[in-house]
């Protein structure tokens, strides 16, 4: 577990000691992020929890997209640029059987794998996982050489190609960095659910069921010890965060 | 072995200036693109978000593979005694360094963020093979260095050997890093295989090969310095055995992946049905760059002239070069497989079907701006340094070098 906090202080630290040059040189509000979180870190980012996300397909409905668009809203992926480059965090998916035909829809977002590929090819470290599970991308140090992009088995994340505006100080994005889905990371340390999450409830298809896996008496760990349910690409023992139901 | 005379090139030539204005031509025009693609990001190139690397990758990674294989020249020499060799290891290890620093320009100036070189260097991930990469770079170019100042300073000269071993082993290290960042992808079908590293090595040493080859025409036209037919036989009996090693990886590469039937896809796709990429892998690779030049250098109709031996080069590049175009935009053009057994029907973020890309301007300025960098640097060297023995006619070498 040691190794899993240790990105944390050493980014805790790399914002200490650079945090004049930093704050010359990046948005103010990355810097808001920076100490924000830091702050949370210090009472909430433990390993006794792992966030994760229990998705059921039976119950995501076709046409809805109501978790992408709170996503958007949430974090600002807003910018009108050609669909190819367009950040998005979260995406619906629509699958058939080849076998038997039988249709899927699902949300894709990031899987914030245990063994994240993302974190194991990033040079500069700037892809991390934090002590509770959730993967990030640290903007400050990424240089954006998009080999995370090239490891990660399930296009969960974007590069920024193009300036942006109008962000968001809780969720800091840049020009000539990648991103990801950061799990509300803002909204759970304040103990709210992810945006996504909410939408979905909110329009009463409760398909996505979030929280914390390592307490037993959790509802997605209730949940999960019920139904059967599985990773994507389980055939490559990164055992996501994110699983599905009904696929 | 003690009485080779080298020369440093005289620098007054219509050629010499020509070189050197082109080359600088071009790096203004990487610089330009390189500060465009910063300055707007990365929205002006035809990279996106499915194919996140492109064409400045294809000409840094050809770069760098050019670099760890020219060096071959200078370890057969040293390694393995070939005294034949001799006389061109400097300026096998004086291209190794250039080369290298090309590549290297391209791939930093590409960044999202080149500002933050600093960070790259100084922050290391040691699970990330890219770090390895970046200390395997720098470690290279050191040694490179070493190597050719003991070359050069005759005190130094017992230890050039071990020098040599140790730059020798060094490259192939080397080139086994840059064909893992691409063999480590384990989500990617087309580059998840052991094969990818050997591979990469032997690509290196008929791109190395081949770069050396045409550097040393070009500087003997430039100088008007005789080039022998001796000189130049044996490199050329050699690369075609490096163009007939790639061919033999690339026939296993594929082979390989039709044995996996979960890899039919992705094999349909590059041999046959991936439009471009079936047509460089064919055309380029396959004919252009492994048949021909095959032929023209053992083909008695051909191989004796210096002017086939020079196509056979420029072919053997082409073909290398498409072939790291397919493998690397390629393998990001088939899309990857989150679903197995399943079909995309529908995606908003382009799960579906195969990504296009088209390569922009501005990425091709910045890829022809590393091999800008790498021969303004060159001729400076040769300028500056004497790198290059004074004759390199069959009179004035093979008697005291032949084997
Ligand atoms: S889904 Fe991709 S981006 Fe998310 S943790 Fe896993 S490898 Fe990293
Ligand atoms: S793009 Fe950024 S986060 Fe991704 S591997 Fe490179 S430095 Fe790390």
């Amino acid at each position: 577990m040691n190794e899993e906090t240790s990105p944390t202080q050493n980014r805790r630290d790399f914002l200490k000691t650079t945090a004049v040059v930093a704050g010359m040189t990046v948005a103010p509000g990355v810097l808001l992020y920076g100490v924000s979180r830091a702050h949370h870190a210090e009472g909430a980012v433990t390993s006794d929890v792992r966030w994760g996300m229990l998705i059921d397909t039976t119950k995501c409905s076709e046409g809805c997209d109501k978790c992408v668009s709170a996503c958007a809203t949430e974090h600002g992926l807003t910018e009108d640029v050609r669909p190819e480059i367009a950040a998005q965090w979260i995406r619906k998916v629509g699958v058939r059987d080849k076998q038997t035909g039988k249709e899927y829809s699902l949300p894709l977002l990031c899987q914030h794998c245990e063994h994240p590929p993302c974190v194991d090819v990033c040079p500069t470290g700037a892809s991390f996982k934090r002590a509770d599970g959730i993967v990030l991308v640290d903007k400050h140090i990424c240089i954006g050489c998009r080999y995370c992009m090239m490891a990660c088995p399930y296009k969960a994340r974007s590069f920024i190609h193009e300036t942006l505006e109008n962000q968001k100080p809780y969720s800091p994005r840049g020009k000539g960095t990648v991103e990801s889905c950061t799990l509300c990371v803002h909204r759970v340390d304040n103990e709210q659910q992810p945006a996504c999450v909410e939408a979905c409830n909110k329009v009463g298809h409760k398909a996505m069921l979030f929280g914390d896996l390592k307490d037993p008496n959790s509802d997605i760990s209730k949940k999960l010890k019920e139904v059967s349910s599985t990773a994507l690409r389980p055939d490559l023992r990164l055992n996501p965060g994110v699983r599905y139901q009904g696929l | 072995m003690k009485n080779i005379n080298y020369c440093v090139i005289e620098g007054k030539s219509a050629g010499f200036y020509g070189g050197i204005a082109v080359s600088v031509f071009f790096i203004l025009l990487g610089l330009f693109a390189a500060y465009n693609m910063e300055h707007h990001g990365h929205v002006i190139t035809g990279m996106n978000n499915q194919i996140v690397w492109g064409m400045p990758h294809v000409f840094a990674i050809f770069l760098i593979l050019s670099a760890s294989g020219v060096l071959n020249v200078a370890s057969i020499s040293s390694v393995f005694r070939k005294i034949f060799y001799h006389p061109l290891a400097r300026l096998s290890a004086l291209l190794a360094i250039t080369l290298l620093i090309g590549g290297l320009s391209v791939l930093v100036l590409d960044l999202g963020h080149p500002d933050r070189l600093v960070v790259a260097m100084t922050s290391y991930n040691l699970k990330s093979i890219f770090s390895w990469n970046m200390f395997l770079y720098n470690g290279f170019l050191l040694i490179c260095v070493i190597y050719l100042w003991f070359m050069m300073e005759r005190r130094m000269q017992r230890y050039y050997p071990t020098v040599g071993l140790i730059a020798f082993i060094w490259r192939l290290i080397l080139t086994t890093g840059t064909g893992s960042i691409f063999g480590f992808l384990v989500a990617r079908e087309a580059y998840h295989t052991a094969i990818m590293a050997p591979l990469f090595i032997a690509l290196s040493l008929s791109l190395g090969l081949a770069v050396f080859l045409i550097v040393l025409i070009i500087d003997c036209w430039e100088k008007q310095c005789p080039l022998g037919q001796g000189i130049l036989h044996r490199p050329k009996t050699l690369l075609g055995v490096f163009i007939g090693a790639v061919f033999y990886f690339v026939l296993a590469y594929h082979s390989s992946h039709l044995y996996f039937t979960g890899r039919h896809g992705v094999e349909y796709f590059i041999l046959a049905g991936g439009g471009i990429y079936t047509v460089l892998f064919w055309g380029g690779y396959i004919f252009l760059g492994t048949i021909l030049p095959l032929l023209l250098l053992y083909h008695e109709r051909f191989s004796k002239s210096c002017a086939s031996i020079a196509a056979a080069s420029v072919l053997t590049i082409v073909g290398g070069f498409a072939l790291l175009y397919v493998i690397i935009i390629g393998g990001q053009a088939y899309p990857l497989e989150i679903f197995p057994g399943m079909e995309v029907t529908s995606s908003s973020f382009f799960d579906k079907g195969i990504h296009a890309y088209t390569p922009s301007g501005w990425e091709i300025l910045l890829g022809i701006s590393g091999i800008a960098i790498a021969a303004l640097l060159t001729v400076l060297a040769l300028r500056i340094l004497p790198f290059m023995p004074c004759s390199l006619a069959d009179i004035d070498i093979e008697p005291q070098f032949k084997d």
